[in-house]
């Protein structure tokens, strides 16, 4: 035999994307009727750098009177500009936001990476440029109205006060501006108190696009600005994507008032494998429905169904897989799975590995190597677990899957919509019947087959029951922001 | 020398039952792999290591005894003037010029492989291809390339494309078989996995993409298939079978993918030119150049390069 070169250090290389030519301030001001205000309190918070655990900026931290400010200017411009303006026009603002942001992307990728610990591959390849192509495709709806709704009159609803999450910052901003902008209404948003720095960013975009003052207002805080949000009477719309605890104290607070709402909220969802999926592109879909975004995605495929007679073979492949993957400094290219979002969400997500472990779940963790600094968590596997577990009913929102096995279609089904949730759904089969047969019966908001996690603009987005109401995206998203006469 | 007693201790599958593969799927596992980058160091490493596992390969029909000795020739010294290089693995050549080939590097660590079984269509009965076997491997040649069928395959008769493998293995004696899918006429990655299976199933010591003469050729997609299916097979049996892209990687670039996916689908154990090649004629100079290049700073032009 041919004698062995002497072996390699297959390790990849350190791949870091520069932050040299990124510019993160000191400090972040509110932007409220087209300008960089400061918070009427004077008080500012920390954003960190999960991965680091290293303060990046302080942000300004809103109360009821900045909110009242934004919401008045919000209404201003409503009123004065933008309800006036023809949807041809709305549409050369949106497409104009939409290429600035493009121009920008590298930066804003970076800087997503660095506030909400995601990995550069993530952000570069998927938020940022999805984004984009959201205000890229709302702007194309503009002027278009009539045809997305026939032989109905279409009118804007007024201000729209809108609240998202930390998972998709950017990504968030996004969905909720593009089409309330296109539909003719005017934006109050609030980031989520650890990702705020993109849509601040996003902030000096729409800045320098020249969109008419007050058209959209950002405001930074906590859950108190949020609610101040909701709560303003001034209000037409309230758009939230975030947790169903959250969502439900919302849909108090507005029930009565008359404001319309779309909640985007929780999720369990199934991704099941027949057995006769494609079974190694089935554990990559395990991975990415579950490990993706380190499993802070609503939609995470995090109850994961095998069909007993391939259920072996799966998990071995699935943790081989697992031990392959990458964990660490986010900004690197080869990093597969990057930092947990806050020690809050850490410590949570810590909780529920221990309850799983009490419940007597048989764990497996991914034997990579943890950056000692920073938030971070193992990919992370339970097996032996039924649908009365804690782990398997309630949402961890973190890199933690459940793995549960079946034996029939209808006992899939069953098991799949027995959860309080109903966003979103994976099916692995090779045979087209079947698929047809379980999307169809799945009370889930999307439902993918052959694959996971895979969105697009045209594409509405959504859930049933306690994930929300309402869809995102696609000409259904454009329906949260119209009065349809 | 892979324990090949252990084959009567599993079952043969039933191919039609071979597990299904979804293109999309390996297109977006495949597309990671291009994305990886190797620390530089290694990765000096890595094109020696290329360049130890490539099959030099002359398969024309204008081939004489002179062009094969010079290719023998630059096999066993690829590029004198830079010290501490390897040898190629192999040369490959048609089975009337293993012997000249023989004589050329029988005192150096590279081998000779010979394409066989009416190469490249396969279109002769199973007895001629037999003859054209025995006469590679009695002429001195340490390795048989075969072709599988296509034709019987796609047609459904996979008994017939199992037992025709077993045969040629059985005739290759103490020569290691591989068993090119050319995968080109197999068309669909559904087929390019059951091919493997029973290739391996029937005897393989190696399984290999294509012949070469046939496009498309070694594309990372049908490799990330059959390196699927080679480690399924090692998990089932516990033997230990190569991999050959051959055909369509003609750069360094695309060989350093190849060796990323090896390691991450199959692990170090395959990293060595016992259980892995690449079947290229045109691959070396370019190996060569950017090892030249990562030494001096400067890409030197393809005239410092030979091209036997």
């Amino acid at each position: 035999m041919a004698k062995k070169i002497k072996e390699i250090n297959w390790d990849y290389a350190p791949s870091l994307e520069s932050t040299s030519h990124i510019e993160v301030k000191e400090k972040y001001e509110l932007f409220i009727d087209g300008k960089f205000v400061k918070p009427s309190s004077g008080n500012y918070f920390n954003t960190v750098n999960p991965a680091t655990n290293e303060v990046l900026s302080s942000i300004a931290y809103a109360n009821e009177k900045d909110v009242d400010n934004a919401v008045k200017a919000a209404r201003k411009a409503y009123n004065e500009v933008w309800s006036k303006l023809s949807g041809k026009e709305r549409g050369k603002y949106i497409y104009r936001i939409a290429r600035l942001m493009q121009e920008r992307a590298r930066e804003l990728a970076v800087i997503e990476t660095l506030d909400a610990g995601k990995t550069i591959r993530e952000s570069r390849d998927i938020d940022i440029p999805l984004a984009c192509n959201h205000f890229f495709y709302y702007a194309g709806w503009a002027d278009k109205l009539e045809y997305a709704f026939p032989n109905r009159k279409v009118e804007s609803l007024g201000v729209a006060g809108q609240i998202i999450p930390w998972n998709f910052p950017l990504l968030m901003a996004a969905w909720k501006i593009a089409p309330a902008l296109a539909a003719g209404n005017t934006v109050v948003l609030k980031p989520a108190e650890t990702t705020s720095l993109t849509a601040m960013k996003l902030a000096e975009i729409i800045r320098d696009s020249g969109l008419p003052a007050g058209v959209v207002n950002i405001v930074t805080g906590y859950g108190d600005t949020g609610a101040a949000i909701v709560n303003h009477e001034d209000i037409n719309k309230v758009a939230f994507t975030g947790s169903t605890a959250v969502g439900k104290i919302i849909q108090k607070a507005i029930a009565g008032t008359g404001k319309k709402a779309t909640l985007e909220l929780g999720g369990k969802s199934a991704n099941i494998i027949m057995d006769d999926a494609p079974i190694d592109q089935a554990v990559e879909g395990i991975i990415n429905g579950i490990f993706f975004n380190q499993g802070h995605v609503c939609c995470a495929g995090s109850r994961l169904f095998v069909q007993e007679g391939v259920a072996d073979v799966v998990i071995k492949k699935l943790k081989r897989r697992m031990d392959s993957l990458i964990i660490g400094n986010p900004l690197d290219k080869n990093t597969d799975v990057g930092a947990i979002n806050s020690k809050e969400q850490l410590d949570t997500i810590n909780k529920y590995i221990k309850i799983g472990i009490n419940e007597g779940a048989e764990m497996y963790q991914a034997s990579c190597e943890i950056p000692k600094n920073g938030y971070f968590c193992p990919p992370t596997i339970f097996t032996g677990v039924a649908q009365s577990s804690t782990i398997a009913q309630e949402e961890i929102f973190g890199p933690v899957l459940t793995i549960q096995t079946f034996r029939t279609v209808d006992e899939v089904i069953q098991k799949a919509n027995n959860s309080p949730f109903g966003l979103a759904a994976g099916v692995w089969s090779d045979k087209g019947s079947r698929v047809f047969n379980l999307t169809s019966k799945l009370n889930a908001g999307v439902v993918w087959a052959n694959t996971y996690n895979k969105f697009d603009p045209a594409s509405p987005f959504g859930g049933f029951k306690e994930s929300g109401y309402g869809r995102e995206g696609g000409m259904h998203g454009l329906s949260a922001y119209v009065k349809l006469k | 020398m892979q324990d090949k007693k252990k084959m009567s201790n599993y079952l043969i599958p039933d191919f039609t039952l071979s597990p299904r593969i979804d293109k999309v799927g390996v297109e977006e596992r495949v597309a990671r792999f291009q994305t990886r980058s190797i620390k530089s160091e290694s990765k000096m490493q890595a094109l020696k290591m290329a360049l130890n596992m490539i099959d030099l390969t002359t398969l024309e029909g204008k081939d004489t005894p002179n062009k094969v000795r010079q290719m023998c020739y630059k096999a066993m010294h690829l590029h004198d003037v830079y010290d501490g290089l390897p040898t190629v693995a192999a040369v490959c050549v048609y089975p009337s010029m293993v012997g000249v080939a023989k004589k050329e590097v029988i005192n150096s660590t590279v081998k000779v492989a010979s394409v066989s079984t009416a190469f490249p269509s396969g279109q002769a009965p199973l007895e001629v291809k037999l003859i054209d076997t025995k006469f590679a491997v009695e002429e001195g040649a340490d390795e048989i390339d075969m072709v599988i069928s296509r034709g019987k395959f796609l047609s459904g008769e996979y008994n017939f494309v199992f037992d025709e493998i077993a045969a040629v293995k059985e005739a290759c004696g103490k020569a290691r078989l591989k068993v090119i899918l050319e995968t080109g006429e197999l068309v669909t990655l559904d087929n390019v996995r059951k091919a493997s299976d029973i290739a391996m199933y029937a005897g393989a010591d190696f399984i290999k993409t294509s012949t070469g003469k046939i496009q498309p050729a070694a594309t990372m997609q049908v490799t990330y298939t059959m390196l699927e299916a080679i480690r399924d097979f090692n998990d089932a049996t516990g033997i230990q079978i190569g991999m050959k892209p051959a055909g369509g990687i003609s750069n360094s670039k695309l060989a350093l993918h190849n060796l990323v996916m090896v390691k991450e689908v199959l692990g170090n154990d395959w990293l060595t030119n016992e259980w892995f090649r690449f079947g290229a004629s045109s691959l070396a100079n370019d190996v060569l150049m950017q090892i030249l290049k990562a030494e001096t700073g400067v890409y030197q032009s393809s005239n410092y390069f030979s091209i036997d």
